[in-house]
């Protein structure tokens, strides 16, 4: 089931014209900032198929832009955020991909902030829903819907087993989990689907076991 | 939740004693680990902003983006006010209030996706305008939104919601069978009248095309949102009067899909097939096209105080 509630069909509240290509397009910038963690400096945007041919009437540019200062779907000022972001310090720099990428709404966002980066390749498939394809090269499939953990760790046995135990010990309930690695024994990304959110100690905590790299919250459903 | 289709949702209903909108607010609840009464307090804002996106929208200050578009529900409303509408009142009254805030929509104002942005028109321009005729409060509309929601919720899972996967049948088109079995539900009838209101309505679109002048949510989706309107209190009055859909709705939303994908891709949303590819749609796109290019063309030019 591609939609899981009732609020994925009525809603989201939103500033016009397009669910798909506007309030989706806010919604791919949020997790985009949220993975980078912090305001970005600099954002490279490719735009893919349908997002490619309309971005300019739709608005997708504004969207993705307001996305990635933190706004909500329903920010008025979603309209000026090309303003917004020149107040910020935020450079854009729009690139038009060749052919549909992996769905025909979809766009790859490369975000940098001093020595920080971070990448995504996301679609809106309808109704301001998303779909996340890739987290930083690692190959996802998530949401939003949920408070989501993307976890960086190095495939080695037992990581799986030490993070599913914390999550577990903290009473939290994975509703979908998804593994990816570059190859044997590099790098890989355990992504987390979650019924509640974790606390921020319990971040932390797991940051600080053994083979995990980095620790990333992503979560749609606060109100930023 | 408990239910993949419609026959599933009305047997629960049946089963359970209970309307639509009740068994879509207790699965929501459970499936958010949400109170309901916390569940109906965000559907009920999301009433609140479909009615000022109703009264934004009549006010006329709507010119969209592009310039397109804008002014038409105010148009529509003042006509009213000449004589009786070729429709009669109530279903002009709800086709006004669609084209507002769709228009409201194109003009990147505030509105709820229902179920997308496209769309949004339909379900406020029926919910508003029956609320105000039959003098019903703001918590029965909250209910049939939830009516709504359960059969959208169906919908999108098992066809489409998407006008670039299923063309315009999967965005108005679902919002009129979502209207025309909320408004069964609210008239009073059961929910297998519902489910044979959405049957009714989702015939009436199958093939429908998204053909969206360059690519905009405007010409001619705005418009499709007003006649949606009306499509959806006919549907629901049949349902009502005992008209059953020899199809059951969830074939039809099977068919929804099978015709949406067999759909060529210029007709799902590209602006590059239908009325958009139209010599009048090729030479508005020309001049929005070109529009953007002199705007970009400014944009990286010094402004003139600096020369």
């Amino acid at each position: 089931m591609r939609f899981k509630n009732v609020f994925s069909i009525i809603g989201p509240s939103m500033v016009g014209p397009s669910s798909s290509h506007t309030a989706g397009a806010v919604r791919i910038g949020r997790v985009a900032r949220q993975l980078l963690g912090s305001q970005p400096e600099k954002a490279q945007i490719t735009l893919f198929g349908s997002f490619a041919e309309t971005y300019w009437g739709h608005g997708t540019d504004l969207a993705l832009t307001a996305g990635l200062l933190n706004f909500d779907t329903d920010d008025e000022r979603i309209p000026e955020a090309d303003i917004e972001a020149e107040k910020a310090g935020m450079s854009m720099e729009w690139v038009q991909g060749k052919g549909n990428g992996p769905h025909p709404n979809s766009v790859k966002i490369t975000l940098w902030a001093g020595e920080s980066k971070a990448e995504i390749v996301a679609a809106s498939i309808g109704g301001g829903t998303i779909a996340v394809y890739s987290l930083n090269g690692f190959d996802v499939q998530i949401t939003g819907e949920y408070p989501t953990i993307a976890v960086t760790h190095s495939d080695s046995q037992g990581v799986l087993a030490s993070l599913t135990a914390l999550l577990s010990r903290e009473g939290i309930n994975i509703g979908y989990m998804d593994v990816d690695r570059k190859g044997r024994s590099g790098a890989a990304m355990t992504v987390f689907e979650l019924d509640s959110a974790p606390a921020e100690n319990i971040i932390k905590e797991m940051t600080n076991q053994p083979f995990i790299l980095e620790v990333t919250m992503i979560d749609l459903t606060q109100r930023s | 939740m408990r239910f993949e289709t419609l026959e599933q949702l009305a047997d629960i209903c049946l089963n359970e004693n209970k309307t639509i909108a009740e068994v879509m607010m207790e699965d929501q609840a459970k499936e958010t680990n949400i109170p309901v009464d916390e569940v109906f307090r965000q559907m009920a804002d999301y009433y609140q902003v479909m009615k000022e996106a109703v009264q934004k929208g009549l006010t006329g200050n709507t010119k969209s983006r592009s310039g397109l578009t804008g002014g038409d529900a105010k148009k529509v409303a003042d006509y009213m006010q000449q004589g009786e509408p070729c429709l009669g009142g109530p279903s002009a009254t709800a086709m006004a209030y669609a084209l507002a805030v769709s228009e409201v929509n194109a003009s990147m104002g505030r509105i709820i996706a229902t179920p997308t942005a496209g769309s949004c028109g339909i379900i406020p321009g029926v919910f508003v305008s029956t609320q105000e005729r039959f003098g019903w409060d703001d918590d029965k509309l909250v209910h049939g939104l939830f009516t709504a929601g359960a059969i959208g919720f169906v919908i999108a899972n098992n066809a489409s919601i998407s006008g670039a996967e299923g063309g315009c049948q999967a965005e108005v088109g679902s919002a009129i069978g979502m209207a025309a079995g909320a408004m069964v539900e609210l008239r009073g009838g059961s929910p297998q009248q519902a489910v044979h209101a959405v049957g009714l309505a989702l015939k009436n679109c199958l093939g429908l095309i998204c053909d969206p002048v360059a690519g905009l949510v405007e010409i001619p989706c705005i418009v499709r949102n007003g006649l949606g309107a009306v499509t959806a209190l006919a549907a629901a009055d049949m349902a009502l009067a005992g008209v059953g859909s020899v199809i059951p709705a969830d074939e039809v939303i099977g068919v929804m899909l099978e015709v949406g994908s067999a759909m060529p891709t210029k007709h799902r949303e590209t602006g590059k097939g239908g009325l958009a590819a139209t010599p009048t749609g090729r030479k508005l796109t020309k001049e929005l096209v070109e529009q953007r290019r002199r705007k970009v063309k400014e944009a990286k030019q010094p402004p003139s105080d600096m020369n």
